[in-house]
C-alpha cells in the first residue's frame, strides 16, 4: 500500500500539490486523472523520492520514501517520469540491465539476464535490443525504458504519462501489459494518465487532482460519469456505455 | 575485443616508437653496442622512457577525465579545460608556489587539485543559475569562466614575475619530464583504475539524476566521486607536464562514436586512444623540426580544434 499524509509542495508562492492524504491500494491498477498543473506529475515525484516535499510523508508498503535506504527502495518502488532526455548513447539491451542493478550493482547473474531477455521480449523490442537509444523513434525509446522499469522487477510500478508518444496499438499494447503485470504478478501500478478513456477501460482504482487537492476518487464506475468528470476538467464530458466500458466523449 | 588489441597494439608501436625518437643516438644497436653503462643506456632511463611513460599515463587519464566529466555534466562538449578546472588547477599551483615555495610538490599538487574542484563547483553553481541549457551554451560558460580564472591567475603572476612559469604550466609540453621529475602522473593510473571501478555508477549517472535515484544511487555522492577523479587528474597532469588542450573531448566523443557510452567498456577504449593520440602527436611535433621540438599543445591544438570542428558541425544528430 502506498500511504501519503498531508504532502505539500510549493514552488515560490504558487502550492502545487496542497495537502494530499491518499491510501492507493495493494494491488491492481491506479490512475492519476486531472487537467495540466493539477499537481499529478509533482506527487508522484514525491512518492517516489525523486523530489523532496515541503510537509507531510509517504509510506511505500511500510517504507517512509524520506528516510529509507534509497538503494533498498529501488527495490521495492520504480519510477520512470515523461519527457526522459538522455544524453547517453546506451543499447536498448544496456539500458535495461541498468534495471538490474539495484540487485546485481554491475555485476549480472543469470538471473539477472533472465529478467532482462524476459522485459525485452514483453515490450516486443528483441530486434531493437543493439540499437543505441538516439537511433529509435520517440515510441520506441518510451518502450525501452518501460522495459527498464520492467526489468527492475519492484512490487511498486509508478509511471508517469507512459503512453507518451506510443501510437494505439503500442499504447494499448502498454496498457495490457500492465494489468498482466497486476493480474499474474500482483503489481501495483501507479499510472498518470491523461487520456481518461484508458483510465477508465483498464483502471482499478482512478484518482482525479484539481489544483493540488484530490478531487475524487473510486472506481471506474464511479468516477466515470459525466458530473465527475465536467466537474474536474471545466468542460462537458458525456458518458457512454460501449460493450460494458465507460467511454467518454469530449470531442466538440 | 579483438579490435580494442589491435589498437592496444598500435599504442604500444608508438610508444616503442616514441622511444626511439630524438636527438642523441639511441637505438638498439647503439644499446647493446654499449653495454650497461653507456651513454645510450643512460639516455634511454633517464630521459625517453621516462618521456614515454609520462605521455601514456598522462593522455590516458586527461581522456579519461574527459569522460568521465561528460557523464557526470552530460553534455559531450565538457572536459577539464572548457569548465574552468585547468585554470583553477593552475591559480591554485601559482598561489601555493608564492605562499609556499617550500612545499614538495606532491602538497603543492594537493593544492591545485583542491582548487581545481573548487572551480568545477563554481562551474556547475554557475550553470545551475544559468536558465537555458544548450548543448553548447554548457561549454561556452565554462570557457569564459576558465577564461575570468586564468585573468586573474595571469594578474598575479604578472605581479610576482612568475609570467614564465604560468606560460610552461598553460603551454603542455613533454621535453623536460625526466626520471624523478614526471612520477606523480601514476597518480593518474590510480584516477584511471577508480573511473573503471565506478563505471557503472557513472554510466548511471550518465542517464540523469532522475534514472540515478531510481535505481538507488546517491546522485550527489557520484557526482562527487566524478569530480574528484577529474580535477586530481587535471592538477597532476598541469604540474607535471602542463595542460593538454581537447584530448579529453576528442577521444571520449570518438570512442562514444564508434561504441556507445556504456562505460564499463568505453573506459579501456578511451584510456588506449587518450595515450594513443598524446604519442602520436608528441613524436609529430618532435619530428616535424627536427632536431628542434614543437610543445605538444600546440600540435595537439591544431590537431584537436579541427576534430573538434567536426565533431560540432555533426551535432544536430544525437548529441543533444
Amino acid at each position: 500500500m502506498i500511504v501519503t499524509s498531508n504532502v505539500t509542495k510549493n514552488y515560490g508562492a504558487s502550492c502545487v500539490v496542497d495537502g494530499v492524504s491518499l491510501k492507493l491500494p495493494q494491488g491492481g491498477i491506479t490512475s492519476i486523472i486531472g487537467p495540466n498543473g493539477a499537481g499529478k506529475s509533482t506527487l508522484l515525484s514525491m512518492v517516489s523520492r525523486l523530489m523532496a516535499m515541503d510537509k507531510g510523508t509517504v509510506t511505500v508498503g511500510g517504507l517512509d520514501v524520506t528516510t529509507a535506504p534509497s538503494d533498498e527502495l529501488a527495490r521495492r518502488m520504480s519510477i520512470l517520469r515523461q519527457d526522459n532526455h538522455m544524453t547517453a548513447r546506451l543499447t536498448v539491451r544496456d539500458l535495461v540491465s541498468f534495471g538490474r542493478y539495484p540487485y546485481s550493482k554491475g555485476r549480472l547473474t543469470v538471473a539477472d539476464k533472465a529478467h532482462i531477455d524476459r522485459a525485452i521480449d514483453y515490450l516486443d523490442l528483441g530486434d531493437l535490443s543493439g540499437r543505441f537509444l538516439d537511433e529509435l523513434s520517440g515510441g520506441q525509446r518510451q518502450r525501452a525504458f518501460v522495459a527498464m522499469v520492467l526489468a527492475q522487477d519492484t512490487d511498486y510500478v509508478l509511471l508517469d504519462e507512459p503512453l507518451n508518444n506510443l501510437d494505439m496499438r503500442h499504447a494499448m499494447g502498454m496498457m495490457k501489459l500492465m494489468r498482466q503485470a497486476a493480474n499474474e504478478l500482483g503489481k501495483t501500478i501507479v499510472l498518470v494518465l491523461h487520456d481518461i478513456n484508458f483510465a477508465s477501460w483498464y483502471s482499478d482504482h482512478i484518482v482525479a487532482m484539481k489544483h493540488g487537492k484530490v478531487a475524487a476518487q473510486g472506481s471506474a464506475s464511479e468516477m466515470i460519469r459525466p458530473d465527475v468528470l465536467s466537474g474536474i476538467y471545466e468542460m462537458d464530458i458525456k458518458v457512454h456505455e460501449i460493450g460494458g466500458q465507460l467511454i467518454s466523449v469530449y470531442y466538440g | 575485443m579483438r579490435t580494442l588489441i589491435l589498437a592496444l597494439a598500435a599504442t604500444l608501436a608508438l610508444a616503442v616508437v616514441s622511444v626511439f625518437v630524438g636527438v642523441s643516438d639511441v637505438s638498439i644497436p647503439s644499446l647493446l653496442a654499449g653495454g650497461i653503462d653507456s651513454r645510450a643506456m643512460e639516455v634511454l632511463l633517464i630521459s625517453r622512457v621516462p618521456r614515454t611513460l609520462a605521455l601514456v599515463l598522462a593522455g590516458a587519464s586527461m581522456a579519461i577525465a574527459g569522460l568521465v566529466m561528460q557523464m557526470v555534466v552530460r553534455n559531450r562538449f565538457v572536459e577539464p579545460s572548457t569548465t574552468g578546472t585547468t585554470e583553477s588547477a593552475a591559480l591554485g599551483f601559482l598561489v601555493v608556489t608564492l605562499l609556499a615555495p617550500g612545499w614538495p610538490l606532491m602538497a603543492k599538487m594537493g593544492v591545485s587539485a583542491l582548487f581545481a574542484l573548487g572551480g568545477t563547483a563554481l562551474f556547475l553553481r554557475v550553470l545551475r543559475a544559468v536558465p537555458l541549457r544548450d548543448v553548447l551554451l554548457v561549454p561556452l560558460v565554462g570557457i569564459m569562466l576558465g577564461g575570468i580564472i586564468g585573468a586573474l591567475t595571469a594578474f598575479i603572476a604578472y605581479r610576482a614575475n612568475l609570467m614564465a612559469s604560468m606560460l610552461a604550466w598553460n603551454m603542455g609540453d613533454f621535453s623536460g619530464v625526466l626520471r624523478g621529475r614526471y612520477e606523480l602522473l601514476w597518480i593518474g593510473l590510480v584516477c584511471c583504475v577508480a573511473a573503471y571501478i565506478a563505471a557503472d555508477r557513472f554510466t548511471v549517472a550518465g542517464m540523469g539524476k532522475d534514472f540515478t535515484t531510481n535505481l538507488g544511487l546517491n546522485y550527489q555522492r557520484v557526482m562527487m566521486l566524478g569530480l574528484v577523479i577529474v580535477s586530481l587528474v587535471s592538477a597532476v597532469v598541469l604540474v607535471s607536464v602542463g595542460s593538454i588542450p581537447f584530448l579529453g573531448l576528442i577521444v571520449p566523443n570518438l570512442v562514444s562514436l564508434m561504441i556507445g557510452d556504456n562505460m564499463r567498456r568505453t573506459v579501456p577504449w578511451v584510456a588506449v586512444g587518450g595515450a594513443g593520440m598524446v604519442l602520436a602527436c608528441d613524436i609529430a611535433g618532435r619530428l616535424i623540426r627536427f632536431p628542434y621540438e614543437i610543445p605538444i599543445a600546440v600540435v595537439m591544438g591544431v590537431v584537436g580544434s579541427a576534430m573538434f570542428l567536426y565533431l560540432l558541425l555533426r551535432t544536430p544528430r544525437g548529441a543533444s
